[in-house]
C-alpha cells in the first residue's frame, strides 16, 4: 500500500501535465513537469468534437513513455475496469479514471484494490473523495470543470472538500455519524480525517488551470500539486507558460516570483465561462 | 547555542513527510526554496521527487551555487531517492541538462530498479540499528558502484541502498514514508545535532 500511496507523495509541489505527442512530452519534462498525462485530445477538444472519448491508443502511449523518464499517466473511462488492465500491462505509472472521458459504467466505479498500478480519481465534494478512496484511489484531485481555461469550478470542489475537512476536524463523536451520513462515506474514513485533520491520500488540483496565477491559487487553496490539461498546450507559448507555471507551483506564496514568472507568456487559452455550457454538457457531472 | 534548524528541500516532492519525521524527533524544521532560506538553516534533506524537475528548480531559483557551497563547508544532508540522485558524483540515464552535486562517491542509475510497477517494499538490515527497517523503494535509483571513501549501511540484493560518506547520507528508498524515523535520528546524531527531546 505504501508503494501504491507513496508515488502521489512523491509528486507533491509539482505540476503534471497533458500532453497528445511525445514532442510535448519532452517541452514538459523540459520544462519540469514531475509527470506526463498521456492522451489523445486534450479536454478542450474533446469538449469541441464531442462523441465518445476512450482510452489512448497503446502505440501513442508507449511512445510518450520512450520519450520522457518522469512518470507518465493515463485517463480510462470510468468503470471500465479492462481499459485499466491494459494500461497496467503497459506499464503505465498512474491510472486517471477520468470523468473526461465517456463513462463507461452509470453506476460503479472501478475496483482500484485490484490494481497494482495506483490510481488517481476525480472528485467535487468530499463525500466523493472518500467513496473513491474507499474504492482504493491513491490520490484525489478536484475535478474542477476540464478543458475550459476557468478556474472557478475546481476552486468551488476545493473549497468543499478542505471546507469539510476542517469542519470534521471539530466534530464531536456524534456528529461523525452524521457526517458519514450526509457525505455517503464510509464511517471510519470519516473517523480517521476527524483525528489526522486530512484526506487519506494527496489532494491535487485540476481543471481549469490556465496561468502561474491559477497554480498558485489552488496551492495556496490547499491543494498540493496541480494538473493543468489543456491550459499549457491551448495557450500561445506553451514552453515558456510551461515553465512559469512549475515556478509558480513551488513558490505559491511568494508574490515576488509570482509576479517575475506571469510576465510577458502571450496570451492563454481562451477559456469558456461556466454560464456558456450545458448542465449536460459538464464534464464534473459525471462519477458517483 | 540555540537549537538546530534542519531544512527540508522543499523545491518538489516528499518535502511535507520529512518535516512530519523530523518534527517527530522533536527538531526545529524549515521548508527550503530561495537561497534566503537555505541561510537559515544548519543541515538539509533531499526528498524524494522527480529529480529532473528538483534539478531545473534549483536553477531558476538560484539554489544551485549557494547549496554546492554549503555542501562544499561541510553543512550535513541527507538525500533520499532523487535526493540521493542529486547528491551522488555520476548519474545514469539522467537527463542531458541535470547537474547534481557529487558529494558523495557513487555511481547511480536514475529508475534503475524499473517504473512504477516494479517499485516495492521490503525489510532490511541497517548497520547500527537492532532490528530490520522497512525500506519502501518508489521508482528508485540504483546504485552501480561505490567509490574507496563510501560507508555502505544497508544493502538489498548485494546493491547498497543506505550509504554515508562524511557529512552525506543518502538513501534509494523513502524512509520518510513510513512512521518509524530512526533513520532521521541516525542522521541527524551522525552529525551532531543532537534533538530537543535529547537535550529536556
Amino acid at each position: 500500500m505504501q508503494v501504491k500511496r507513496g508515488l502521489a507523495e512523491m509528486m507533491k509541489g509539482g505540476v503534471i501535465m497533458d500532453v497528445v505527442t511525445a514532442d510535448q512530452a519532452k517541452i514538459a519534462e523540459d520544462a519540469g513537469a514531475c509527470a506526463v498525462m498521456a492522451l489523445e485530445r486534450v479536454p478542450a477538444d474533446i469538449r469541441r468534437d464531442g462523441g465518445v472519448s476512450r482510452m489512448s491508443d497503446p502505440e501513442m502511449i508507449e511512445g510518450i513513455k520512450a520519450a520522457v523518464t518522469i512518470p507518465v499517466m493515463a485517463k480510462v473511462r470510468i468503470g471500465h475496469f479492462v481499459e485499466a488492465q491494459i494500461l497496467q500491462a503497459l506499464g503505465v505509472d498512474y491510472v486517471d479514471e477520468s470523468e473526461v472521458l465517456t463513462p463507461a459504467d452509470e453506476t460503479h466505479h472501478i475496483d482500484k484494490w485490484a490494481f497494482t498500478v495506483p490510481f488517481v480519481c476525480g472528485a467535487t465534494n468530499l463525500g466523493e473523495a472518500l467513496r473513491r478512496i474507499s474504492e482504493g484511489a491513491c490520490m484525489i484531485r478536484s475535478k474542477g470543470e476540464a478543458g475550459t481555461g476557468n478556474i472557478v469550478e475546481a476552486v468551488r470542489h476545493l473549497r468543499s472538500i478542505i471546507g469539510d475537512i476542517r469542519k470534521i476536524t471539530q466534530a464531536d463523536n456524534a456528529e461523525l455519524f452524521q457526517w458519514a451520513k450526509t457525505l455517503q462515506a464510509p464511517l471510519p474514513l470519516v473517523q480517521e480525517i476527524a483525528e489526522t485533520g486530512w484526506l487519506q491520500v494527496p489532494l491535487f488540483c485540476a481543471g481549469g488551470i490556465a496561468t502561474p496565477a491559477d497554480a498558485a491559487l489552488a496551492m495556496q487553496l490547499g491543494a498540493q500539486a496541480v494538473f493543468v490539461g489543456s491550459g499549457i498546450f491551448k495557450s500561445d507559448d506553451p514552453s515558456p507558460r510551461a515553465k512559469a507555471i512549475v515556478e509558480a507551483t513551488t513558490h505559491f506564496r511568494d508574490a515576488d516570483i509570482l509576479a517575475k514568472v506571469s510576465r510577458g507568456l502571450g496570451a492563454p487559452m481562451t477559456g469558456i465561462g461556466m454560464d456558456e455550457i450545458n448542465k449536460s454538457q459538464r464534464f464534473a457531472e459525471r462519477g458517483w | 547555542m540555540p537549537a538546530p534548524v534542519i531544512g527540508v528541500l522543499a523545491l518538489q516532492g516528499a518535502f511535507a513527510a520529512h518535516e512530519d519525521a523530523l518534527r517527530g524527533l522533536g527538531v526545529a524544521t524549515r521548508q527550503v526554496r530561495t537561497p534566503a532560506d537555505l541561510a537559515q538553516v544548519d543541515a538539509l534533506v533531499m526528498p524524494g521527487g522527480e529529480s529532473t524537475t528538483m534539478s531545473r528548480l534549483l536553477r531558476t531559483s538560484h539554489m544551485y551555487q549557494p547549496l554546492a557551497d554549503r555542501l562544499g563547508s561541510g553543512m550535513p544532508v541527507f538525500g533520499t531517492c532523487a535526493g540521493m540522485i542529486l547528491l551522488a558524483t555520476e548519474v545514469i540515464d539522467g537527463r542531458p541538462d541535470q547537474r547534481s552535486f557529487g558529494v558523495i562517491d557513487l555511481t547511480v542509475r536514475r529508475n534503475g530498479y524499473g517504473r512504477q510497477v516494479d517499485s516495492f517494499e521490503t525489510d532490511i538490515e541497517v548497520r547500527g540499528l537492532a532490528t530490520p527497517f522497512h525500506a519502501v523503494f518508489i521508482r528508485a535509483p540504483k546504485v552501480m558502484a561505490t567509490g574507496a571513501a563510501v560507508e555502505v549501511l544497508a544493502v538489498h540484493d548485494d546493491v547498497p541502498v543506505l550509504a554515508q560518506q562524511a557529512h552525506v547520507m543518502v538513501a534509494s528508498f523513502h524512509p520518510e514514508i513510513t512512521p518509524d524515523a530512526r533513520l532521521h535520528r541516525m542522521f541527524l546524531e551522525h552529525n551532531g545535532l543532537s534533538t530537543e527531546k535529547e537535550r529536556a
